[in-house]
């Protein structure tokens, strides 16, 4: 049970960081991106190109640096990963998005744009990687270390909950600590207001997709690196975002923290009592329950 | 291919247009009439067709029990089959309702997503209730002994084909009633039909409970018509997005606009079949990702160019009014 909730804490760290994402986006342009999964699952496929195929060429090595279970080729990947993601959200952004914003289109068009961007983005991923399981390293060992009682957990999940912990600081710092960070939650308060004081909305939108691009991809891959990728993860991983994203209160950086580890572990405590390909189903139940009973979040006041 | 052939095809294809057509009326009330954002279709879809399956298949008895686990089988006729499929998509579309449509208009679309992937996800592991990924087979069709087997599919179009109508002529009466205007009202400007007295959440359930009763019963007809389910048929690509695809090329809010984006985009979606067949056979396994490829962009070029449609929204709300 303790270790079903440890499990939790990891997944919830990877569902907050796609829910950060989705929440900003939320809180600034105010329309449900729908897409917000398939970004992970691209962020995870881009790092598969690169691990899998770029780099081995390159000649980077593949020993794992123990205890992980992963090189030097991941380390190289990651960021690249969340940079060609970044890329991805602000092409889409300007293919789509910008033009419904010029039209005047309303939130519910702009979200059956991203319902579609998310069914193109899936598509490629499956015309060009096709639709089986893949591990970045496959046939690698992985074993678990044990903590002290009686968890046992292996080093790559440690990692990946201090990899999550680290983007999550980067963030708070340059939410509260640079010029844009600051332009950026004043657009999310009011962007009319915003724009009236001279920040330049459109430039804060784009940065908006840059930081949602790269959170989301850090969780596809730092998910890929925990269990395995697939095309379909990130429509899995749909309803947990938006659960947590609502549990926290839409717009609420921390409120997706918490509300992406509150979820994560609930999916993982279902385990013990209900099949794993429930928990999409766990979260929507968690999310239904979040509605009826505080609709606004934990830490959303009145909207 | 001899024109019998020919025909058979396209009884076939006009039998599953018709069908999305059912589908599209029923988003048409949710969507085009009253601004509902239901992206669970498939939810629906897929409860409707088990919901009249096992409503009309018997109880399976001897060596099958083994093989078939099925929660009850009534063995009842067709028509209780699509009633029973209405009656419980509307149940569940109420219950849906209850805590979604007092709040912002995307909570709706997230719980249907939530609908949707939670019953395939039912149907798929639980192998009591509809015997789980394998799924039923055998359904009945209606009428079946009247025509000769090779002859059926004609009986069965004008089936579907009536019910279709049927359920147009039937939105229309209720489009052009008081209840119509209101369901309008309410999705050009929620609070002006609030401040007009107006209980905007009675009328948004009701028209939630009516689409998706509709789609229920879409649902029952594409199970007696394809006579076997499993749940890897109500994914959302084909249950719910390629009926938005139609509902918007064809004209929210416009019940013509709906049947018409059905057969239209039901035909762009079996011509990139022949398309796709022109391709190298390593590609083939690939084939139906870039058919699907094709309509994601197809949806995106909508709504940025042409958000109306093609017969776009009928302005006129009454036949006793002027243009």
């Amino acid at each position: 049970m303790l270790e079903l909730f440890v499990y939790g804490i990891v997944l919830g760290s990877i569902i907050a960081l796609g829910a950060i994402g989705l929440t900003l986006v939320y809180g600034i342009l105010r329309f449900a991106n729908f897409a917000h999964g398939e970004l992970m699952t691209a962020g995870a496929y881009v790092a598969l190109f690169f691990v899998g195929t770029l780099l081995p060429r390159l000649g980077i090595p593949n020993d794992p640096l123990s205890p992980f279970s992963f090189g030097w080729r991941m380390v190289v990947a990651f960021p690249l990963a969340m940079a060609a993601v970044a890329a991805v959200a602000v092409l889409l952004d300007r293919v789509l998005y910008r033009k419904l914003r010029q039209k005047g289109s309303t939130a519910v068009m702009m979200a059956m744009s991203a319902l579609g961007a998310s069914l193109i983005l899936r598509m490629i991923v499956l015309i060009l990687w096709g639709g089986d399981y893949r591990s970045f390293f496959p046939g690698v060992l992985r074993p678990a270390v044990e903590l002290p009682l009686g968890i046992k957990v292996r080093p790559d999940q440690i990692l990946i909950l201090a990899v999550a912990t680290v983007l999550v600081v980067l963030l708070h710092l340059f939410l509260h600590h640079t010029k844009i960070g600051k332009a950026m939650r004043a657009t999310a308060d009011n962007m009319e207001l915003a724009r009236i004081s001279g920040i330049r909305t459109e430039r804060i939108i784009v940065w908006t997709w840059v930081i949602g691009g790269c959170l989301a991809a850090a969780g596809g891959v730092l998910y890929g690196i925990d269990v395995q990728i697939h095309p379909g993860m990130g429509w899995n991983f749909l309803l947990p975002l938006f659960a947590a994203a609502i549990l926290g209160g839409i717009g609420k950086v921390y409120g997706a923290l918490i509300g992406g580890l509150v979820i994560g572990v609930l999916q993982q405590l279902s385990t013990a009592w209900l099949l794993p390909t429930y928990k999409p189903a766990v979260a929507f139940i968690g999310m239904i329950v979040i509605l009826l009973l505080r609709p606004q979040g934990i830490f959303g006041g009145k909207d | 291919m001899e024109w019998g052939g020919i025909l058979a095809y396209l009884v076939s294809f006009a039998i599953m247009a018709s069908i999305y057509a059912v589908f599209c009326l029923g988003l048409n009330v949710q969507w085009g009439y009253t601004g509902l954002f239901n992206i669970g279709i498939a939810g629906f879809f897929c409860l409707g067709a088990y919901t009249s399956a096992l409503i009309t298949t018997p109880k399976p008895t001897g060596v099958y029990a083994q093989y078939v686990k099925q929660l009850f089988g009534l063995g009842l006729p067709f028509p209780f089959g699509l009633l029973g499929a209405a009656l419980i998509c509307g149940l569940v579309a109420f219950l849906v309702g209850i805590p979604t449509l007092r709040l912002r208009e995307d909570y709706l679309a997230i719980a249907t997503i939530g609908i949707a992937e939670t019953f395939r996800l039912i149907f798929n592991n639980e192998q009591w209730l509809a015997n789980g990924p394998r799924g039923l087979m055998g359904l009945p069709q209606p009428l079946q002994g009247l025509v000769p087997p090779e002859y059926y599919n004609y009986l069965y179009l004008g089936i579907v084909f009536s019910v279709m109508w049927l359920i147009y002529l039937a939105i229309e009466l209720a489009i052009r009633s008081p209840w119509g205007r209101v369901l309008k009202a309410i999705r050009e400007d929620e609070i002006s039909a609030a401040m007009s007295g107006k209980d905007v959440f009675r009328f948004k359930m009701q028209s939630l409970v009516l689409g998706s009763m509709i789609m229920g019963i879409g649902g029952a007809l594409y199970a007696h018509y394809t006579k076997a389910i499993s749940p890897d048929v109500f994914t959302p690509l084909y249950g719910t997005f390629i009926i938005w695809v139609m509902l918007m090329a064809g004209g929210s809010g416009n019940n013509r606009g709906a049947i018409l984006g059905a057969f239209l985009v039901w035909g762009i979606w079996i011509g990139t079949k022949f398309l796709t067949d022109l391709l190298p056979y390593t590609m083939k396994a690939r084939a139906p990702y870039i058919r699907f490829l094709i309509v994601g962009i197809l949806l995106e070029l909508i709504l940025i160019y042409r958000p109306q449609g093609i017969l776009g929204e009928e302005k006129r709300v009454s036949r006793f009014l002027e243009d």
